[in-house]
């Protein structure tokens, strides 16, 4: 196996509020091949933009990263200083914003806004060759090259975000985090967003997290997907299994959430609520909603185990350890 | 900028001047009675001599001398040649010195003092409030924000009566009052500017010191809600440096409404700071007015409040021009 580009090994994240600290991204652990796509998908506030800007260390009060390591190319971001930190940020490890809408400073031209990047990580090509790369980029992203000209409101919600893109590629990073990078264009355009994405990923060997909640993309751009439920990564498997034969009851009820055009039925939810990340449910957090819940877990909390080759999730019903284990 | 755009802007500038001169020919003209009998009837009544004066007769010269016996219309465009000319009558007060002069005598002293002042204020208060709302800024700073609350809510003339005991009475470090020292002649020496400076630092000072709050307050309102901004975001996941991102992000964005209020305030210039310039007797417009009031000046009052008028209107026209410079956002908009 190539070594990985992204280690995350063990990340917890809490937002310090009032009432306590809300853990929103509690133990998580994963690796990133380089060129690899893995998707992540979990209910609304199970952490994944959380833990998507903890990547990036970019959280802001009150969340504090409480422990973990982040390893890009072996060494970890956390401990590094706020400046190396920012050198890292799009030369390495860069992103594609959520909100295309307002993602762009409405003060600025394309162009300048793409120079700034250059000129903040110490490139400073000449003219003419900065002219050539900005508008090679653009063309990359399938816009043409005079967008650099424009502002930001003379443009398309979708080109807003195809020029996210091209800026995001600009240094050649070696991972891209997109979180609902489409989310907010009609359909039409989030799938050609999505593949201008995929593209370019390609082109640059770079490895992409994508955040999402549509499973059909999804389903069409990740290599492997990682569900998330209560701060938590509940299964990791490349994603024609997690669709085919998906392990963890979460993820099988979200599976079979999808609706179908095949079959028309009612429509299935996942029953209950979603947990509290304030006080959550001791052992395994899903083990309320969980229909095939048993003796361990509303005491113990399942580890993620590796059950078959590159097939991650941590249940009980899919455990050893637990069988021998009495205590965790 | 579009063409379009120039003209339409243009055209209401304009459009308020008409109405500001038309309303400031009319209103005196709608007073009842007739202003020359009535002051003569007033004159012959008080004047101790008995040598009784045939008063319609006079009348008469009078309101032919000054054009009053014409139709309105004809008065009208006269007013307008005067105005054009920028001949607006004399002084009642200081006969024969005509209004004109009364008020460019008093423009420079404020236009120096309280556009100065004012600038300065926005300047720092502008900055002040942007830093207050960034994040990684020290905490001592934070510290300014209800002394600042406190300082704008105190007028600035009871700011300047503070400056005048603490700094005149009691220290005796400055003049009290005056744009240089009395008796002497004013010279563009190295002397003569210090002295002018000496004498505008109070006035000036209470001005800025009450200017900064409120400037820094708003300001801070913008920047804490465009730091909130997606694309403020997205400018820290570049890798940009702080101090971009504060200048090019913030700010800048942050100054645009701001703009717009100096644009105002710049236009209320040309009245002068009133109660600051009377309490530090400075030979300002706000002064001047003040004056007027006090003795009836009719024609310099006018003659101030239409001045005022027009610039306000001007300086609102410059801020449209240059707005879409700005804000490019603003060009296309049809308003
Ligand atoms: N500023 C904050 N203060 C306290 N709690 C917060 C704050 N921001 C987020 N949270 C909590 O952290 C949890 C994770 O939020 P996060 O935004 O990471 O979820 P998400 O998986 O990205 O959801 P979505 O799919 O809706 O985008 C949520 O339960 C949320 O309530
Ligand atoms: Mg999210």
């Amino acid at each position: 196996m190539t070594t990985p580009v992204l280690r995350v090994q063990d990340l917890h994240v809490h937002y310090r509020t009032a009432a306590g600290p809300v853990k929103a991204v509690n133990g998580v652990s994963f690796d990133l091949a380089p060129g690899e796509r893995l998707g992540l998908v979990g209910e609304s506030g199970s952490g994944k933009t959380t833990m998507a800007l903890a990547l990036m260390r970019m959280l802001e009060q009150p969340a504090r990263i409480e422990g973990g390591r982040v390893l890009l190319d072996g060494v970890d971001l956390l401990a590094l200083s706020e400046e190396q930190m920012r050198r890292i940020r799009f030369d390495r490890l860069s992103m594609v914003p959520q909100g295309a809408m307002n993602s762009l400073n409405p003060v600025m031209r394309i162009r300048d806004q793409m120079i700034e990047i250059f000129n903040a990580h110490g490139r400073h090509p000449d003219k003419a060759e900065r002219r050539e790369r900005i508008g090679h980029l653009l063309e990359r992203v399938g816009l043409k090259r005079d967008v650099a000209d424009r502002y930001p409101h003379e443009l398309s919600g979708g080109m807003k975000q195809r020029v996210c893109i091209a800026m995001a590629i600009a240094l050649r990073p070696q991972v891209i985090i997109a979180d609902e990078p489409t989310s907010a264009l009609d359909v039409v355009v989030q799938r050609q967003v999505m593949e201008t994405l995929g593209a370019v990923q390609k082109d640059l060997n770079a490895a992409v997290i994508l955040v999402g909640h549509d499973m059909g993309l999804m389903a069409q751009f990740a290599d492997r997907i990682g569900v998330m439920y209560a701060g938590r990564l509940v299964e990791l498997a490349p994603v024609r299994q997690i669709f085919s034969a998906p392990q963890h009851p979460y993820t099988q009820m979200l599976i079979a959430s999808i609706p179908s055009l095949e079959e028309k039925r009612l429509f299935k939810g996942i029953p209950g609520v979603a947990p509290s990340l304030l006080n959550p449910p001791s052992g395994c957090p899903f083990h309320p909603r969980c229909p095939a819940a048993f003796a361990p877990c509303p005491t113990i909390n399942p580890a993620l185990e590796e059950t078959d080759a590159g097939r991650w999730v941590a249940c009980h019903l899919h455990s050893e350890a637990v069988l021998h284990d009495s205590r965790a | 900028m579009s063409f379009q755009y120039l003209v339409r802007r243009t055209g209401t500038f304009l459009l308020v001047i008409v109405l500001a001169v038309s309303v400031n020919f009319l209103i005196p003209r709608l007073i009842p009675g007739d202003p020359i009998e009535d002051r003569l009837t007033q004159l012959s009544a008080t004047s101790s001599g008995g040598a009784s004066i045939d008063i319609a007769a006079t009348a008469a010269a009078y309101r032919e001398r000054f054009g009053l016996d014409k139709s309105l219309v004809e008065q009208y465009l006269n007013y307008w040649w005067d105005i054009l000319h920028l001949d607006f009558g004399y002084s009642l007060a200081n006969y024969p010195e005509t209004v004109g002069a009364s008020i460019s005598a008093a423009l420079p002293w404020t236009l120096g003092l309280v556009g100065t002042s004012t600038l300065i204020a926005f300047v720092i208060g502008s900055l002040l409030g942007g830093l207050l709302a960034w994040p990684r800024v020290p905490r001592a700073l934070r510290g300014f924000i209800p002394l600042l609350m406190v300082i704008s809510a105190i007028p600035y003339f009871l700011l300047g009566i503070i400056l005048i005991y603490v700094l005149v009475i009691v220290a005796r470090a400055f003049p009290a009052g005056g744009a240089y020292t009395f008796g002497s002649t004013l010279r563009f020496d190295l002397n003569g500017i210090a002295d002018v400076l000496r004498h505008a630092t109070l006035p000036a000072a209470s001005i800025i010191l009450a200017g900064i709050g409120s400037w820094a307050l708003s300001m801070r309102g913008m920047m804490i809600s465009v730091l909130g901004e997606d694309f403020i975001k997205l400018a820290h996941a570049k890798g940009l440096k702080q101090r971009r991102i504060f200048l090019w992000y913030g700010m800048r964005n942050s100054l645009l409404p701001q703009l717009t209020s100096l644009a105002l305030v710049l236009g209320y210039v040309v009245s002068g700071s009133i109660l600051v310039e009377v309490i530090f007797s400075y030979p300002g417009i706000g002064y001047k007015l003040y004056q007027a009031i006090q003795s009836k000046d009719y024609f310099v009052v006018q003659g101030i409040v239409l001045i005022l008028v027009v610039s306000i209107g001007f300086a609102l026209y410059v801020m449209d021009l240059i707005y879409p410079l700005i804000d490019p956002r603003i060009r296309y908009q049809q308003a």
